[in-house]
Parts: structure tokens; C-alpha cells; sequence
């Protein structure tokens, strides 16, 4: 294939421009015949629309339904109607948390925030934490103690394990085992403690699918005891990523780490004389982090281990690139971070924390504190001696503490046949999943928002959990459950939690400060301190499997399977190649042409005699002969958005391939899966969205991302020109700091109502998130570089959707929003015809849920929810402008620059996205604007967005660029 | 060849033709009026009340200020209804036993809310603030009508659109000084075009027309 490097593209398809592939994306709403094409619903749609027409004239005369209003009884302090409160709290994702905020409107959580107190959140989120309040009212949550799957009640329940408590009183508590999570909570840790004092033979088991198994077990391997290790992003220059995706959620203060590395970068491209970092990633799969590279070094999981001993600078590196990593590394010693991700085995980690000892990085730019989980434990073997266990008949009561083992344990454990053997098997989830479908009792488990504990941050930083609303399903948490075990079954989690720091705090300040760390969801002095580390062991030899290897990961949207049912989270396309509602078997295209297979085949992988099948993706910059899978798919005990979607990886995952195996082999089963794709529904030519240029080049056309030949003079347009006299709001959106997350997409989802419309019409391109992430393709099919833009309206002052709307529904308003009026909307579509940006979102159906009661919670009370047969779009969060204007004005003062923040902006954990007024040329965004970077999409079609970007900067050694 | 039609027929086309437009008329007008009238619009319509809450009582005859129930109407978009408490407030000193407010004491008794019918409701997809145009020098009785006048509470304007837009395109017709916000028995001067336009100088009050300071 010819292919000029110089070009972006965004598919294989779009890149070998097939047929199909043209008529699909020339038509503005693709597939959309299907609907009333055969003959028999065609006559179904004529008649229902001329009963529609008919009832359309007499409902116009209905009066407007009576409502009521329904006062306190004893209103709250603090309490108006009509404005949110915001409280501070902690979710925790695999045990470790983020502080954030929670808007709450008349008691109901609506809305997270990022806490800017909490040194893991700084004011950002990810995607994961901006959907959990949906879980909240997932009305698939279990609602009732179960028993033998009946409803039962927390009274029957406590008798029970009071009685399996007694029991096995005499024989100090053998044969009674817990299972929890990874456990960060230190009042959680010291109720299981305070119960194995008084019963000396229970056990704790802790199992954690996706957790920090190799990052623990590397530390031991390097210093002989757990610790835990945190980089300083803000003080690297040179970053070498061993296959860690740390700007990703998927690694432990990844927020702070994305605020800390993307800052550099802004500042390095703001000011000349400030160094810029330079990434290097080695991975065999795509990942957030590698998009960010300067160079990304594709290889198989098996392969970075290689690379690890290749840059450990005593051997002598081999590869050429490995010498100028090396070069480079040593170049900067005490300013550089070399770190390893989770998925590689832990000698590699063994190895990384050596080397950076010997660069003098141990100390500076990566600290090391003690281990910020409760009991560190090796928590495969802690479930595989729990499997042993429950196997020759020794346990006699297992009590499962959130998680869902029979989904996700090790395949090769047999958990589930294992567990059968348990005579009391109870287990607390949110969900009545797989596990609990084994289990005799399942308990309600509270959602975060609705309990009292605590969690440490990936620096140890305590934070206190506390509820917003009243359990809606009669929920208990972990301390309440530990407290019947415990013969205090009265107690409430807010008790425990509040007499475990109050013994904890010296002093008789007790209530002052108990205030004061709910207030600011941190308890201050908790981060935990620096300790220097021993010398570190290098490993010897790093053993590589031979032959198709499989990684295994978390999904980057819904994560290990907790998850799954999140409607927001399924719907949101994953970073890397936009498909939505699925996992797939991804593959490189050079092993798919070996293999014979494409996307969209169906095959069986096999790992150690253990079978699974999934649809193939065929992914560029994917590692050749190696393949990668996710979790959090195969459910059957979901609930009604994830069960049965997807392929279950984690029944070829076993004890020994944690995170890869080699050996693998692949059968293609059947053809034509069809997934559902976002990016590629949409097309925007061959227009040059994207703009990126190395830093050098940067220094020397400082104006590159505006070609002479795309600028249009400001007066060329035959309206008279419109003068902003008070605002003029625009946005800027930095390319070079933007790491892909998708936190804003979901933010934007949250505050705006926007529904959610299922994989069938996501297909037909009927995906509503308002603000989407593209995904850019630049190089060789094989090894490509990744680039990322969110795109949102571009509030364009020529707007082309206002001049073609025919019932005014779309206008433009004095301060230069494109507004979208859902009233007067008839629902033509011409605006989303005409838009140059396709960034309209049409209601093809009802998709917003008007029924389901426990949904109503969620939405944002200050949006308006859409209804069928309307277009919608993004708003700059008028509602968030309005109220800031409204209450500057009380005050009797001009909007200051940061009173307006939109949704998107306040999640993004790289502040890529500036929002603000252009008539203050003091502003934030004014400022940006003013920047040599600063380019328009499209700018050649004179549609002046108010939207802008800032271009992408590499920064590339040297030593390593090829002609 | 004879006539197929009586001379008449050419009277009777006529009148016919005038007649079906009266009709045509006839219905477009009372369609309008329907439309415009209380029963689509509600204005004047006291609706029925768990309690018979008089503001003439409250207001006309014991002088209470508004803000002593609606106490958000200053800082919030929501005015505010009062809690049982508030009314309980006074409620268990004077008319302790009053027959007319079992439900207030049963609502304390039982901590279950009273409901009162909605009188001022705005369509869902309109988001309207109170503390800007009280902070901005219009008073309640412009909207709200004498409400010291009202033994049970009715709507005194339609709250339509072209309603809202009247003002909103020259707000110097309605607003008063700010002191005079509360003052449910305000009259507007005679010159109060003069004093408007002054005013909204003083109070810096925008002409906004843009659909999305309502809509969103």
C-alpha cells in the first residue's frame, strides 16, 4: 500500500478508501432506511403519523398538566431550593481512592467533581468516577437481602452469622474466612484485625482482578518488603514507560499524574527557555500513555521485558534504540523516571527500581513510601490458599466482601467448584452477580455515595467517605457487615468509622477536626512520608515465553468488570479505536494478514488447553504476534445493560498469565460481527484537523499550525459584523496536553442529561455524546503515531446550521453562543446537514428514559430533557455561564475569569480545555488564543469557531528521528 | 332552454359564501378567546388548596413580608415554599385548634409534607431565577399581582412567553427601586418611564432576549 506519511487517518478503511466506506460516511445519518424501508412498517409509519398529525392538533389544546409543590416538613439548615450543595467524599476504584465533590440537589447526588484538596485529584476525574453517580441509581442494583435467592432480610442475615460465629467460637474461629478487595481503609483493616485477634484461626483473603499484583510482588522482589512507589512527573525530563499506562485510570494516581506531566508540556510550549519532558513508551498494545509518546517503541509484552534488561546500562544495550533511551536517561540522571506498568511481570519491576537507583532517580523523581494497603499481601496465592481450603473442606463459612470471584478469580483456580463445598457462603455486592448467584445469602452492598468509610490515595492521603443520600436499597457497607462478625451489630458505619479516628487522634480537638476532614474530604498529615528503600536486587535473567502471546487488560471503559452495567461507561468509545458496547480480540495488521483473519471475524483463542471466543479487531501500532484482550465483558449476572455482551477473558487468564501467556493459538469460528464504531460514522475530508510539529520545528515556524493558504480574512463574509459588546465566550482546547482519557465526554454526559441510545443505533451512527474524542492516525499502517482531539460545537460566529434551519430553532445569541432552542426544533436536520464539524446530535427516537423512576435522580435539574425528534448539541454549558452571570451580578460585579467552568473542562485532568471571555484580554483563554499554536478547524470554510485548538508538540530525540 | 337554477340560487350563493366566513370568523375568534381565557391559561383560577391559605390575611392584614416565608426568593432561583415548621411557628400559639389547619399539625404530627397546588408553574424547559430581578429592582407584585388582595392565591398574568418578553425587551416600563421590591402596594409613579430608565442604568439591567437566558 502507497501510503504518504505526512497524512492523518482515522481507519483502515478510510486509509485503503473503499466503496463502502464512502457511501457510508457521505451519507450524513448512515443506515438509517432500515427503519420504515419494508413495505409493512412503511404502512405502519403512515398510519401512526397520521394519527400522530391528528392527535398533534388536539394536544395543542391540552392545558398543562397541575403540579404540586411539596415543602419540608423541617427544612435542613443550609438547604435552598434551587441551588446545589457540594460535599466532599472518596470513590475508590481496586481499594485506592480520589477525592472528589458531589453536587447534590435537594439531597440527590447529580453530579462528581474532582476535589481540589486531594493531591490524587487536584480538581480532575476520569471517566470511571464521572459515571459512577449513574450506578448509584442503576435500578439493576440488588434491592433486598437474598437467601437460597429469596428475599430475605438483614435480621435473618445476622442471626445466621451470629450463629457461624458461635460455632466456631470453640475452635477459635477455623474454618471461617473473609474475602475482601484490595483494602485501603484503615477503620475497615482494624475490624477485620480486632475479629482475627478474637478468632485467631479465621483467615483474610484478599483477591483484587485487576490489581497491583506485579507492582507488589517487583517491590518485594527489589527490596524484600512491600512499598509504594509515587513519581514526580513535575520533576522528570526524561520518562521511560515499561508498558504503564499511568496516564490512563488504569494505574493508581493517574489524575495527578496527567496534571503534573501535561503541565511541563504546556509550559515547555508556552516558554522557550523551559525543557519539554520526553516520553518514551515500550508496549505491545496502543495505549493512552503510548499516544502521548515522543517514541513508542511497539513490541510484544514479552519483548519490553527484553527492553528492561537492554537499558539496565550494566549488560550494555543492544537495540539502537535502547542505546539512545539509555544515552538519553543518563543524560539526566536524578531528572528521569523509568516505570513499569502493571501487566509486566515483577522482576521487571525489580529491574526498573534498580536502574532508577542507579540514575540517582530514586529519591527525586521517584519516592518511595511505605505500602498504602492495609495488609499487603500476595493476594493470587491468599486466593489460591482460599481456593485449597474451601476445597478439602475446611471452610465452613466464607463471607464475601464486595468483588465477584466467580466471575473474575483465575480460570485454572475453579473457584466456583470450590466454593459449592462452603456450607455458609454469604457475599455483600451492589450487584446480585455471578458470585452471588452461588452464594446462600447475598446482602445489598451501599454504593459509595450512600456510606460512611474511609480509603487511603495512592500517596496515602486518608480521605473520609461520606454518604450524600440514604441508602435507596437498604445498603450496608463492608464496616457493617464486620460489625455483626464483630458482636456489635448496632453500630452503624458512621459510628465505626467516626470511634476508629477518634481513638486515632491525639488531642481534645476531636469534633474541630472531624469537621474539618469531612469538609475538605482530606484528613491532613495522612499522606504517608518518604522512605529511602534498600539498594535494590537486580534480577537476574528475565525469562521469555516463546510463541502468540495474550495480554490481558482491564477495559479501558468499564474496567475489570465492577463496571459493566454502567450504560455511560459502555456507550463511551474506547480511546483507541472508538468501539462502543464491546470487547475485541485486537490484533496487528501484518498478524492478522499471518493469521487470516480480519475485523470482524469470530475466533477461538486458546491459552494452556482453555478456550474462548471473541470478535478480532485488527488494530494498528498493535505489537505483531502478540494479541490483547480486556475484561469486564462475558457478564451474566450484570444486570439488563451488560449481560451478555461481549467475551469473558477472563476464562483463559490463570494464576501463572496474570497479565500475559505465550503459546496462544487462534481459529477463526465465523465472520461478520458487527461492532459499533463512533469515529468512523463521521468524516471530515482530507482537511487537516489535526496539526502537530516537534518542538524544533515549532522554534523555527512558530506559526506552522496556520498555513498562509488556509487563513481567510476576517471581513469576508456579507453579514454585517457583529459586535460583542459585553461577552464573548470561546474555548481553547490544547492538543499538546490532551492525553485521550475521555473523562469529558462522560463530565459533558453527566451535566447535560445526554442519553444513552444502545450499540443498534450507535451502529447506525446515532451516538449522542455531545462532545467526542477523534482519534488520529498519522505514519505507517504497522507502527502509527496516535493523536487525540475532542471536538465539542465550535460555536462558530458564521454559523452554517443557523442559516438553514427553517423554524429559527438554532440562532445565534449576543455573546456568541450557537444556541439550540429544543422547542422550536421540528427535527429537519438540515443544521446537522450543513454542519462542517458534525458535532449535532439528532433524537431519533426517545432515548432519554422517561420511565424508568430510579433514573429521574441523575439528571442535571438545570438541563432540560430532550425529547424525540429534536437536535441537541453542545452548549458551553449555558446553565453553568447563566448561574456564574446571575450570581456576579448579584454581587454587582463583572464575571471574573474562572467563575465559568464547563463540565468538560473541570473533569480534564490534563487542563487541556480552557473556557472563558475573549472580550477580557486578561482571560485564560484570551491569552491562549493570543498563542502561535492557536489554529481553527477548518478555518479555510470562514465559519470563525469560537472553539480553537492549540497544536500538538513532539518532542523526539534526536538521536532517534529517521529521515 | 329552461334554467336549471331558481333566480334565488344567486342570493343564496352570496349568502352562503358570507355566512361560511362569518363561521370561519366566528370559530378562529373563539378559538383565540378559549385560548386566551382562564381555563387554558389559568389566570384568575384560584386552584383548591390542602389548607385555604389567605395571603390577604397574611399580608394584607398582618403585614408579614414576603421574605418571612419565601426566604430564597433573594439568593435562589426558587423562592422558596415555607416548611410545616414555619407555619407551626405561629400556628401552635394562635388558631391553635383551628379545625381549618388539621392538615399543618398533621403534617408536623406525621412529618409528611403538605402539598400545595402549583399556582405560578412554568413550563419544564424554562429555567427562571427569582434573585436576579428581585436583586435587580422588580417587585413582586409586578408579577404576582396585589397578593394582599387575594383570599386564596390565582395567577394574575399568563406567564406566557410574549408576557415575559414584554419586559425583558424594555424593563424600564416595570422596574422600581430596590427598596420598594417588598412593597406589595407599590404604585408606579407617573412618570415611572423616567425613573425606569434611570434605573436600569443605576442597576445596570440588560435587555436580555436571547432564548438561551430562559432556555437550555
Amino acid at each position: 500500500m502507497k501510503h504518504d506519511k505526512s497524512l492523518y487517518w482515522r481507519s483502515l478503511d478510510e486509509l485503503a478508501s473503499t466503496d463502502e466506506f464512502r457511501a457510508f460516511v457521505e451519507d450524513e445519518f448512515p443506515n438509517r432506511t432500515p427503519d420504515w424501508n419494508d413495505p409493512a412498517s412503511r404502512r405502519r409509519f403512515l398510519r401512526l403519523m397520521g394519527a400522530s398529525i391528528a392527535l398533534a392538533g388536539a394536544s395543542a389544546c391540552t392545558k398543562q398538566p397541575k403540579e404540586l409543590i411539596v415543602p419540608y416538613v423541617r427544612q435542613p439548615e443550609e438547604m435552598i431550593p434551587g441551588k446545589p450543595l457540594f460535599y466532599a467524599t472518596a470513590m475508590s476504584v481496586a481499594g485506592i481512592a480520589t477525592g472528589v465533590l458531589v453536587e447534590s440537589h435537594l439531597g440527590r447526588p447529580t453530579k462528581i467533581e474532582g476535589n481540589p484538596e486531594h493531591p490524587a485529584s487536584l480538581g480532575a476525574t476520569d471517566a470511571a468516577i464521572q459515571a459512577s453517580v449513574l450506578t448509584l441509581y442503576d435500578p439493576d442494583r440488588s434491592q433486598t437481602v437474598t437467601r437460597n435467592g429469596y428475599i430475605s432480610g438483614w435480621g435473618t442475615f445476622i442471626a445466621a452469622l451470629t450463629g457461624a460465629r458461635d460455632a466456631a467460637k470453640p475452635k477459635k474461629g477455623a474454618g471461617v474466612r473473609i474475602l475482601t478487595g484490595t483494602v485501603t481503609s484503615p477503620t475497615l483493616a482494624t475490624q477485620i484485625q480486632d475479629f482475627l485477634t478474637e478468632f485467631p484461626e479465621a483467615r483474610w483473603h484478599q483477591y483484587e482482578p485487576c490489581g497491583r499484583h506485579s507492582a507488589r510482588a517487583g517491590a518485594i522482589l527489589a527490596f524484600a518488603k512491600p512499598m509504594n512507589t509515587i513519581y514526580r512527573f513535575d520533576r522528570a525530563d526524561v520518562i521511560v514507560s515499561l508498558d504503564s499506562d499511568f496516564l490512563s485510570s488504569t494505574t493508581p494516581g493517574s489524575l495527578r499524574y496527567a496534571r503534573d506531566y501535561s503541565a511541563r508540556r504546556r509550559a515547555a510550549a508556552e516558554t522557550p527557555d523551559r525543557t519539554p519532558p520526553r516520553l518514551y513508551v515500550a508496549e505491545n498494545t496502543p495505549s493512552v500513555t503510548g499516544s502521548m509518546a515522543d517514541h513508542r517503541f511497539r513490541m510484544t509484552a514479552g519483548g519490553v521485558a527484553e527492553f528492561a534488561s537492554s537499558i539496565r546500562g550494566d549488560t550494555g544495550a543492544t537495540s539502537p534504540e535502547a542505546r539512545a533511551v539509555l544515552k538519553d536517561l543518563q543524560a539526566h540522571r536524578g531528572a528521569g523516571i523509568v516505570i513499569a506498568g502493571e501487566y509486566q511481570p515483577p522482576s521487571v519491576h525489580a529491574v526498573v527500581h534498580a536502574i532508577n537507583q542507579t540514575l540517582g532517580n530514586a529519591g527525586k523523581t521517584v519516592v518511595y513510601t511505605g505500602p498504602i494497603e492495609a495488609n499487603p499481601v500476595d493476594q493470587i496465592a491468599s486466593l489460591a490458599e482460599l481456593v485449597k481450603d474451601m476445597r478439602d473442606g475446611a471452610v465452613e463459612t466464607l463471607l464475601i466482601l464486595g468483588g465477584n470471584p466467580v466471575y473474575d478469580a483465575p480460570a485454572d483456580l475453579n473457584f466456583l467448584d470450590a466454593l459449592k463445598k462452603v456450607k455458609l457462603r454469604a457475599h455483600l455486592g451492589l450487584y446480585s452477580n455471578e458470585t452471588a448467584a452461588w452464594c446462600h445469602f447475598h446482602i445489598p452492598e451501599a454504593h459509595y455515595l450512600e456510606s460512611w468509610s474511609d480509603a487511603r490515595a495512592y500517596d496515602g492521603t486518608v480521605g473520609i467517605v461520606q454518604p450524600l443520600i440514604m441508602p435507596l436499597y437498604g445498603g450496608k457497607t463492608p464496616h457493617e457487615v464486620m460489625n455483626v462478625l464483630n458482636d456489635a451489630a448496632d453500630q452503624s458505619a458512621h459510628d465505626t468509622v467516626q470511634g476508629y479516628w477518634q481513638a486515632q487522634h491525639r488531642g481534645t480537638d476531636f469534633d474541630d477536626f472531624w469537621q474539618i476532614t469531612l469538609h475538605d474530604g482530606v484528613m491532613a498529615g495522612t499522606a504517608l512520608p518518604e522512605k529511602a528503600p534498600p539498594s535494590a536486587k537486580m534480577p537476574e535473567q528475565l525469562a521469555n515465553g516463546a510463541g502468540l502471546e495474550i495480554v490481558f487488560r482491564p477495559d479501558p471503559s468499564v474496567g475489570d468488570g465492577a463496571l459493566s452495567n454502567n450504560a455511560w461507561l459502555q456507550e463511551m468509545p474506547k480511546p483507541q479505536n472508538k468501539m462502543t458496547w464491546d470487547n475485541a480480540v485486537w490484533i496487528s495488521p501484518k498478524s492478522a494478514e499471518h493469521y487470516g483473519v480480519t475485523t470482524g471475524d469470530v475466533v477461538e483463542i486458546e491459552l494452556g488447553g482453555r478456550k474462548v471466543g471473541g470478535p478480532v479487531w485488527i488494530m494498528p501500532g498493535q505489537a505483531d504476534e502478540s494479541l490483547t484482550v480486556h475484561f469486564g465483558y462475558g457478564r451474566t449476572r450484570a444486570g439488563k445493560v451488560a449481560d451478555g455482551i461481549g467475551f469473558d477473558a477472563y476464562a483463559v487468564r490463570t494464576a501463572n498469565t496474570l497479565w500475559q501467556g505465550t503459546g496462544a493459538s487462534i481459529a477463526r469460528k465465523a465472520r461478520d460481527y458487527k461492532f459499533a464504531t463512533t469515529q468512523h460514522t463521521q468524516t471530515m475530508e482530507e482537511r487537516d484537523p489535526f496539526r502537530a510539529a516537534t518542538y524544533a520545528e515549532f522554534h523555527k515556524t512558530p506559526d506552522f499550525a496556520r498555513p498562509e493558504e488556509k487563513r481567510v480574512p476576517n471581513d469576508l463574509t456579507l453579514f454585517p459584523q457583529w459586535e460583542y459588546k459585553q461577552h464573548k465566550w470561546g474555548m481553547s482546547i490544547d492538543l499538546n496536553s490532551c492525553v485521550g482519557c475521555h473523562a469529558c465526554t462522560i463530565a459533558c454526559q453527566s451535566e447535560n442529561n445526554i442519553p444513552v441510545v444502545g450499540k443498534e443505533e450507535v451502529a447506525k451512527g446515532r451516538h449522542m455524546n455531545w462532545l467526542r474524542v477523534d482519534r488520529y492516525f498519522k505514519g505507517p499502517l504497522e507502527d502509527p503515531e496516535l493523536y487525540f482531539q475532542p471536538v465539542p460545537c465550535m460555536h462558530c460566529e458564521n454559523a452554517l446550521c443557523e442559516l438553514v434551519c427553517p423554524v429559527a430553532a438554532t440562532v445565534h445569541s449576543a455573546e456568541g453562543l450557537n444556541e439550540m432552542v429544543y422547542n422550536r426544533c421540528v427535527g429537519t436536520r438540515y443544521c446537522s446537514n450543513n454542519c462542517p464539524y458534525k458535532v449535532r446530535r439528532f433524537n431519533f427516537f426517545l432515548y432519554a428514559d422517561w420511565d424508568t423512576q430510579s433514573l429521574f435522580g441523575v439528571r442535571n435539574p438545570d438541563v432540560s430533557v430532550r425529547s424525540r425528534g429534536v437536535m441537541e448539541k453542545c452548549s458551553y454549558c449555558v446553565q453553568r455561564i447563566n448561574s456564574a452571570k446571575i450570581e456576579a451580578e448579584k454581587q454587582d460585579r463583572p464575571v471574573k475569569d474562572g467563575d465559568i467552568v464547563t463540565a468538560c473542562q473541570q473533569a480534564c485532568p490534563a487542563e487541556a480545555i480552557v473556557f472563558g471571555d475573549l472580550n477580557d484580554p486578561n482571560s485564560r483563554v484570551a491569552k491562549l488564543k493570543r498563542q502561535q499554536r492557536d489554529y481553527s478547524l477548518l478555518e479555510e470554510l470562514n465559519t470563525r469557531p469560537r472553539t480553537t485548538y492549540l497544536a500538538r508538540l513532539r518532542n523526539p530525540n534526536p538521536d532517534l528521528e529517521k529521515g | 332552454m329552461a334554467q336549471i337554477f331558481h333566480r334565488s340560487s344567486n342570493s343564496l350563493a352570496k349568502v352562503t359564501i358570507v355566512a361560511m366566513l362569518l363561521i370561519v370568523g366566528v370559530v378562529v375568534l373563539a378559538a383565540y378567546k378559549i385560548n386566551a381565557g382562564s381555563f387554558i391559561t389559568d389566570v384568575d383560577v384560584a386552584p383548591g388548596q390542602p389548607v385555604p391559605f389567605s395571603h390577604k390575611h397574611h399580608v394584607g392584614d398582618d403585614g408579614i413580608d414576603c421574605r418571612y416565608c419565601h426566604t430564597s426568593v433573594e439568593t435562589s432561583s426558587f423562592a422558596g415554599i415555607p416548611p410545616t415548621e414555619t407555619c407551626m411557628g405561629c400556628h401552635s400559639q394562635i388558631w391553635a385548634n383551628a379545625e381549618l389547619l388539621e392538615p399543618v399539625r398533621a403534617s408536623l404530627r406525621t412529618g409528611k409534607s403538605l402539598e400545595w397546588a402549583r399556582v405560578h408553574d412554568l413550563p419544564d424547559f424554562v429555567y427562571f431565577n427569582h434573585s436576579i430581578h428581585i436583586n435587580k429592582g422588580i417587585g413582586c407584585s409586578t408579577c404576582h399581582g396585589r397578593v394582599d388582595q387575594m383570599p386564596l392565591t390565582y395567577k394574575v398574568n399568563t406567564l406566557y412567553m410574549q408576557w415575559c418578553i414584554g419586559c425583558h425587551r424594555n424593563p424600564a416600563q416595570f422596574v422600581r427601586p430596590r427598596d420598594q421590591v417588598f412593597n406589595i402596594a407599590y404604585q408606579y409613579p407617573d412618570n415611572q418611564l423616567e425613573l425606569g430608565i434611570r434605573l436600569v442604568k443605576e442597576y445596570k439591567i440588560q435587555s436580555l432576549t436571547d432564548c438561551v437566558t430562559c432556555h437550555r
